[in-house]
């Protein structure tokens, strides 16, 4: 039977090395999200796995290739591979990026910064528009990890984020990690970040860890870098952003070096905490 | 303005300054920023190969197989966003890559694993049971045309490359004697692949079937070139390892 919506408890991406174990324990989890492109093959055991997590797990379908903030025309048949996706598993979410990551000359595998000017808002919500159109239903937008500005940008990114929302009716994922990365790297306040953050739309929160380097001029350099523990500052970062919003469905993002599925559950249940901790304050007040 | 077209330009040739219009929060073009997306590109797509294609990697070793694997994502960018069969040119590349010519097995032992994921990704699809043959009315065998199964892959070699891949699928590796061609099969029978080396004779019988022979005719086929082939025990072996897909209804005596 699908799940319609996520549950506000701690959910982890799935990954192949772990549907063995998965099947076999059934962990207490919240929910598994998988990134859809790696579920377009046409049969075989990705599709057998999913199908039977899928059987005790609400699913996230996470998006990473449709290239939202391209400037070319959405392709038409990865939309379609995606509709045929949302109707075989009916995920309980469907969520992608704003960012851009195929050109004429190919798809680039990366999730690339977008200016953010009238223009291009124009153009975003545009795509989200048919996105949703085609899918038939409401998605998620994530709020992007950047590493450099454009000189073009007249628009903030909060401000940015909430006018897509506002007009396209989508919601929002707010990923933490990338508002601690962008904020370092851009000498922000990721607090303010959060205050301002429209939290009405937001449908689930990403975690994940970071990378550090140094930029030409020596000063700190965060990377999105998906290989590593939630970092303390980030998770701060969640509490404070989840004493704000409440709980939410919130996913720990692992996707290189992954760890046994031990050290995952032990994020999980670090992530559990915080939001049992809402939870109980609120029943406190 | 920095377009996306400029964007990549300056992404996929290191030699490019940083698209105007790109700054750090001190208003300078920065290039170890610019560089973490170019480092992404490459880092992600080099990454899909080496998952693609893990026993070349593990032959060659990772400093060798990154380099190769470098030159070939700047040369060559996924069409689209599903990278499932990203890396279908890899082993012709292989092939011509000069550095790499000392192993003249490393292309078919790639081509070799660039199947073995189109037999795990293939469509679900019934196959062929030996059992189902009973069903044929005697007469009407020869006449049968059988289809393969939508995860059945074929690769010839003049290098044991099926013996090469096996020995790659346990720790410590054994490295066989590489001299010698192989007929290897790749199936997905229940559920998961399976690889099998098979006979000169077996290789030629489903090439046959393959390029639309019926039973009798494929036999006919083999039999010029390999006297000795036994067509029916071959059709019951060959069953049994999911090759066939299963039989349209009009085959089947109800």
């Amino acid at each position: 039977m699908p799940f319609d919506t996520l549950p506000a408890r701690s959910g982890l991406g799935l990954k192949a090395q772990h549907y063995a174990q998965i099947i076999a324990e059934k962990p207490e989890l919240g929910f598994f999200e998988v990134h859809a492109e790696n579920y377009m093959g046409e049969g075989g055991p990705p599709h057998r796995y999913l199908a039977a997590i899928c059987e005790h797990y609400p699913l996230s379908l996470h998006g990473v290739g449709l290239s939202i903030g391209g400037e070319q025309p959405l392709d038409r048949d990865h939309l379609f591979r995606l509709r045929a996706l949302v109707e075989r598993y009916r995920p309980a979410s469907f969520s992608e990026h704003l960012a851009w990551s195929s050109h004429d000359e190919g798809y680039l595998n990366d999730l690339l910064p977008v200016p953010y000017t009238p223009k291009t808002l124009d153009r975003v919500v545009a795509h989200i528009d048919e996105v949703q159109q085609i899918l038939g239903r409401r998605m998620l937008l994530e709020n992007p990890s950047t590493y450099v500005l454009f000189e073009e940008s007249t628009i903030d990114e909060v401000a940015f984020l909430a006018a897509i929302a506002e007009r396209t009716g989508c919601g929002l994922l707010l990923d933490v990690n990338n508002v601690m990365v962008s904020a370092v790297n851009h000498r922000l306040d990721p607090i303010a970040y959060i205050d301002r953050f429209p939290v009405h739309h937001v449908g689930e929160i990403h975690l994940a860890g970071y990378d550090e380097t140094t930029d030409d001029a020596g000063e700190r350099l965060l990377i999105d870098a998906h290989g590593s523990r939630v970092r303390p500052d980030v998770f701060e970062l969640y509490r404070y952003t989840i004493a704000h919003t409440g709980a939410l469905p919130t996913l720990i993002e692992w996707d290189n070096n992954v760890p046994a599925f031990d050290v995952l559950m032990d994020e999980v249940r670090l992530v559990d905490e915080v939001l049992d901790g809402t939870l109980n304050r609120r029943l406190a007040s | 303005m920095t377009s996306q077209h400029q964007f990549i330009r300056a992404l996929t040739d290191p030699a490019q300054p940083v698209p105007v219009g790109l700054v750090s929060p001190r208003g300078t073009a920065d290039t170890k920023r610019f560089a973490v997306y170019r480092n992404n590109v490459h880092v992600s797509l080099v990454g899909a190969i080496a998952a693609r294609f893990p026993v070349t990697r593990q032959l060659v070793g990772e400093e060798f197989f990154t380099g190769m694997a470098r030159l070939y994502v700047g040369q060559n960018k996924p069409r689209g966003p599903v990278l499932l069969h990203y890396g279908d040119s890899f082993p012709d590349f292989i092939g011509q890559f000069p550095p790499a010519a000392g192993l003249p097995y490393l292309p078919d032992l790639a081509r070799l694993e660039a199947a073995w994921t189109e037999t795990y990704n293939a469509a679900d699809a019934a196959v062929l049971m030996a059992a189902d043959l009973n069903t044929i009315a005697g007469d009407a065998l020869a006449k049968l045309d059988l289809a393969l199964a939508p995860s059945t892959r074929l690769v010839r070699s003049s290098f044991p490359v099926g013996s090469l891949w096996s020995a790659h699928q346990t720790t410590p590796v054994t490295i066989p004697a590489l001299s010698g061609s192989e007929c290897v099969l790749l199936t997905r029978p229940q559920a998961e692949v399976r690889l099998t080396i098979i006979p000169p004779a077996a290789f030629t019988f489903l090439k046959a079937i393959e390029q639309g022979r019926n039973l009798g005719r494929a036999a006919e086929a083999v039999l010029a070139d390999f006297p000795d082939f036994d067509p029916g025990a071959a059709l019951v072996g060959l069953a049994g390892l999911g090759v066939f897909a299963a039989l349209d209804k009009e085959h089947v005596d109800v």
